[in-house]
C-alpha cells in the first residue's frame, strides 16, 4: 500500500517535471547583476510594475486565472519586502492588450511612472492545462532580464508563479529566497495545542499532530522530510521524530522532559534537552532517537539549541549564570562563550542562515522583544518594541526575513519582518492562538 | 463401728441429697425471677456493643474524614516558587514536610509531582524550569525518607496555569509544584 502510494507520488512528481516544460527565452547569463543587496539594512525598495496578464484565448476561465495570477505574483514579490508595487491606475500602457514581449513595450511609459522593473505575463488554458509565460524587464536599460514559460495543470498555477518569483529573486539577489519553504507552528484552533504546517506565506495551513494533548516546539530537518517536536500524547513531554511523508518515526520518552529539538544542518542528527539525569541537559541524538552524547555539562537548565549553518557551533540557553542567557559552544574545541549580557531573560536563539547573526527573544521591563546579536557577541539590536510580547524568532532560509509570534493584537499570532526589523506584518489569521513558528529550508518538494 | 459408718454414709447421702435439692431448688427458684434480669443484662450488653460500634463508626468516620482531608490537602496544597527559581523557600519546605508526613502514613501511594511555571519566559525554557521545580520537590521528599520509586515528576511548563491572569498575583499562583495521587 505504502509502496503503491509512493510510486504514485513518484509518478506524479515525474509528470510534474515533464509538464513543467521550461522554455528559456534568454540563455545569456546575467550573473553579476546586483539589483538588491540583502545585506543593506537601509535598502530602497525597488519600484516594480506588474500589469494584468494577457489572456491568450480570452475565455472566462482564463480571465479568472489571469486575475488570480497577477494578484498572486504581486503578493509573492511584495512579501519579500524588497519591492514597491506601482498602482495599476498609474499605468500608461497595458501589455495585456498591447502585447507582453519587448517588441510591444514602450519602456519610457514605464520609466516615467517610476517603475524600475516590469513583469509582463500571458496565460492560456486548454481543458485542465494552463500555460503561463512571464518576463522580467529592466525598464531603464530597456532589457529583458528573464523570460520563462510554464505548462502544467491548473492547480499548479501557484507553484509556477512561485518558481518564477524564485528565479526573479535569484537574479536580483543571488539567492533563491524562500518561495519553496514552509512554516511549522503551534495553534490552539482545536482547543488543544497542535502542530500545523503552512506555506511560507501562511497559505494552506494543515494540522500535522492530532494528539489531543499538548504539542510544542516543531523542528525541521534540512531536507524538510522530518519534523521533531514535543508532545504530551503519553502524558508527559516526550520527543517525537516524525517523517512527514510516510508517518514513520520514533519517540524519545525518557524519564523527565524530552524537549526543544533542533536538527544539525544537513544531517540526520538532532540536539534536544533531556532531563533523565535529573537535570535538563542538551544531548545529541540520531534521527532514530538514540542518544549519541551529552553536549552540556552544567548543573541548571540548558535548553533551545540552534546550530551555525556549518553545524560546528551550537547556540543555546543556559541558566548557569543565575538567569537564562545565550551561550554558544564550539563542538570540536568544546569551548563555550556567553553571548548576551543585557537583561535577565534571553532565550530561544536562532542562528542566521549566513552564520553571522543570532536572533533571540529578550525580556526587559516585563516584555519580550526580538533582539539580534553578532554570532561572536557584541551589542545587540532590538528589532521589535512596544508591541506586546514578541517571541520565538525563526529565519527565512535566505536570511532576509524573520518570523516570530507576538501578542501585539491581543492573542498570539505569527508575524514576519525583515532581518532589520522593518515591514512587520501579521502572516495570517486562524482561530485560536498561534505560537512557536519554525521556518523550513527552501527545498521542500512541491 | 459399722453403725457409725452407716450413720456417716446416710448423713453423707442426706447431705448430698439436701445439696442436690437445694441446688435444684435454687435453680428453679432463681430461674424465674432472674430471666428478665438476664434478658436485661443481655440487652445492656447489646446496647453497649451498639454504642461502641457507633462510637467506633463515628471515630472511623472522623478518621476517614481526617484522612480524606489530609489526602485532599495533599492534593490541593501546592508548593510555590519565586520567579525563575526552582529552589525551595521555607514555606515551600513546610508544605513539603506536611506532604512527607502524609506519604509516610500512606506508604502505598504513588504520587505525581507536576512542575508548573508562570507565562513569562519562553515555552521551551519553562518546560525545563517546571522540570527543575518538580525535581526540587521530589529531592526534598526523598531526603525526608520517602522512596523515590513512589514519586514521579512531570513538567507542564507554562501550559496549565491555575490563573490565566496577567498579574503578579496570578503568576505567583502559577509558579507551583502540584501533587496528584495515581
Amino acid at each position: 500500500m505504502t509502496i503503491h502510494s509512493n510510486q504514485d507520488r513518484l509518478f506524479i512528481r515525474l509528470l510534474l517535471c515533464v509538464t513543467f516544460l521550461l522554455i528559456f527565452f534568454i540563455s545569456d547569463s546575467i550573473a553579476g547583476y546586483d539589483y538588491i543587496d540583502i545585506n543593506n539594512p537601509y535598502i530602497k525598495k525597488i519600484p516594480i510594475a506588474v500589469p494584468l496578464f494577457k489572456e491568450m484565448n480570452g475565455s472566462m476561465d482564463e480571465q479568472t486565472k489571469a486575475r488570480e495570477a497577477v494578484v498572486l505574483l504581486s503578493d509573492t514579490l511584495e512579501f519579500t519586502g524588497y519591492f514597491k508595487m506601482i498602482d495599476h491606475g498609474a499605468f500608461l500602457e497595458h501589455p495585456e492588450k498591447q502585447g507582453i514581449s519587448e517588441t510591444s513595450i514602450n519602456f519610457k511609459n514605464w520609466t516615467v511612472i517610476g517603475a524600475e522593473l516590469l513583469i509582463t505575463g500571458g496565460l492560456s488554458m486548454s481543458g485542465n492545462n494552463i500555460t503561463m509565460e512571464m518576463r522580467l524587464f529592466d525598464t531603464f536599460k530597456a532589457k529583458r532580464l528573464l523570460g520563462k514559460k510554464y505548462t502544467g495543470s491548473v492547480a499548479d498555477q501557484r507553484i509556477m508563479i512561485r518558481k518564477f518569483c524564485s528565479d526573479v529573486m535569484y537574479l536580483l539577489t543571488g539567492n533563491h529566497g524562500f518561495f519553496n519553504s514552509r512554516i511549522a507552528f503551534v495553534s490552539t484552533s482545536t482547543g488543544k495545542k497542535e502542530i500545523y504546517i503552512s506555506d511560507f506565506d501562511g497559505y494552506n495551513p494543515k494540522q500535522v499532530t492530532k494528539s489531543n494533548s499538548i504539542s510544542l516546539s516543531p523542528a525541521w530537518s534540512t531536507d524538510g522530510n522530518w519534523l521533531a517536536y514535543t508532545s504530551y500524547a503519553r502524558g508527559k513531554p516526550d520527543l517525537y521524530i516524525k517523517n512527514l511523508k510516510d508517518n514513520r518515526g520514533s519517540v524519545v520518552a525518557k524519564e523527565g522532559v524530552n524537549i526543544t529539538p533542533e536538527w544539525v544542518p544537513g544531517q540526520f542528527v538532532l540536539a534536544a534537552t533531556l532531563s533523565f539525569s535529573g537535570d535538563p541537559e542538551i544531548y545529541m541524538l540520531t534521527g532514530d532517537g538514540k542518544v549519541i552524547k551529552r553536549v552540556t555539562r552544567n548543573w541548571g537548565i540548558d535548553v533551545s539549541p540552534s546550530f551555525s549553518p556549518d553545524g560546528r557551533k551550537m547556540a543555546f540557553v543556559s541558566k548557569r549564570s543565575g538567569n537564562p542567557q545565550i551561550y554558544y559552544k564550539d563542538l570540536s574545541s568544546e569551548q563555550e562563550k556567553r553571548l548576551t549580557f543585557q537583561g535577565k531573560n534571553n532565550t530561544t536563539p536562532s542562528w542566521s542562515p549566513k552564520g553571522d547573526k543570532i536572533v533571540y527573544s529578550s525580556m526587559e521591563k516585563g516584555q519580550f522583544n526580538i533582539c539580534i546579536i553578532g554570532a561572536d557577541g557584541g551589542e545587540p539590536t532590538q528589532l521589535t518594541s512596544d508591541a506586546g510580547d514578541n517571541e520565538s524568532p525563526t529565519w527565512s532560509p535566505d536570511g532576509s526575513l524573520i518570523s516570530f509570534c507576538s501578542t501585539r493584537e491581543g492573542v498570539s499570532r505569527i508575524y514576519v519582518m525583515t532581518a532589520y526589523g522593518t515591514e512587520q506584518r501579521r502572516l495570517f489569521s486562524m482561530s485560536g492562538e498561534q505560537t512557536n513558528p519554525k521556518w523550513s529550508s527552501n527545498n521542500m518538494g512541491n | 463401728m459399722q453403725k457409725k459408718v452407716l450413720k456417716g454414709l446416710s448423713l453423707l447421702l442426706m447431705l448430698s441429697g439436701l445439696l442436690m435439692f437445694i441446688s435444684c431448688a435454687s435453680t428453679d427458684v432463681q430461674s424465674t425471677p432472674d430471666a428478665p434480669k438476664a434478658q436485661l443484662a443481655a440487652d445492656t450488653t447489646a446496647s453497649d456493643a451498639d454504642q461502641d460500634a457507633a462510637k467506633r463508626a463515628l471515630e472511623e468516620e472522623a478518621i476517614r474524614k481526617e484522612q480524606e482531608a489530609a489526602r485532599n490537602a495533599f492534593i490541593s496544597e501546592d508548593v510555590y516558587f519565586d520567579y525563575d527559581d526552582s529552589s525551595l523557600t521555607s514555606s515551600a519546605q513546610a508544605v513539603l514536610q506536611t506532604k512527607a508526613g502524609w506519604l509516610r502514613n500512606n506508604p502505598g501511594a504513588s504520587v505525581v509531582i507536576e512542575g508548573h511555571c508562570d507565562e513569562r519566559g519562553t515555552t521551551e525554557y519553562n518546560l525545563a524550569l517546571g522540570d527543575r521545580r518538580a525535581n526540587s520537590a521530589k529531592t526534598f521528599l526523598v531526603d525526608m525518607g520517602i522512596p523515590a520509586a513512589s514519586l514521579k515528576t512531570v513538567s507542564y511548563g507554562e501550559e496549565m496555569p491555575v490563573d490565566p491572569g496577567k498579574t503578579e498575583e496570578a503568576w505567583a499562583k502559577n509558579r507551583r509544584a502540584h501533587f496528584t495521587i495515581e
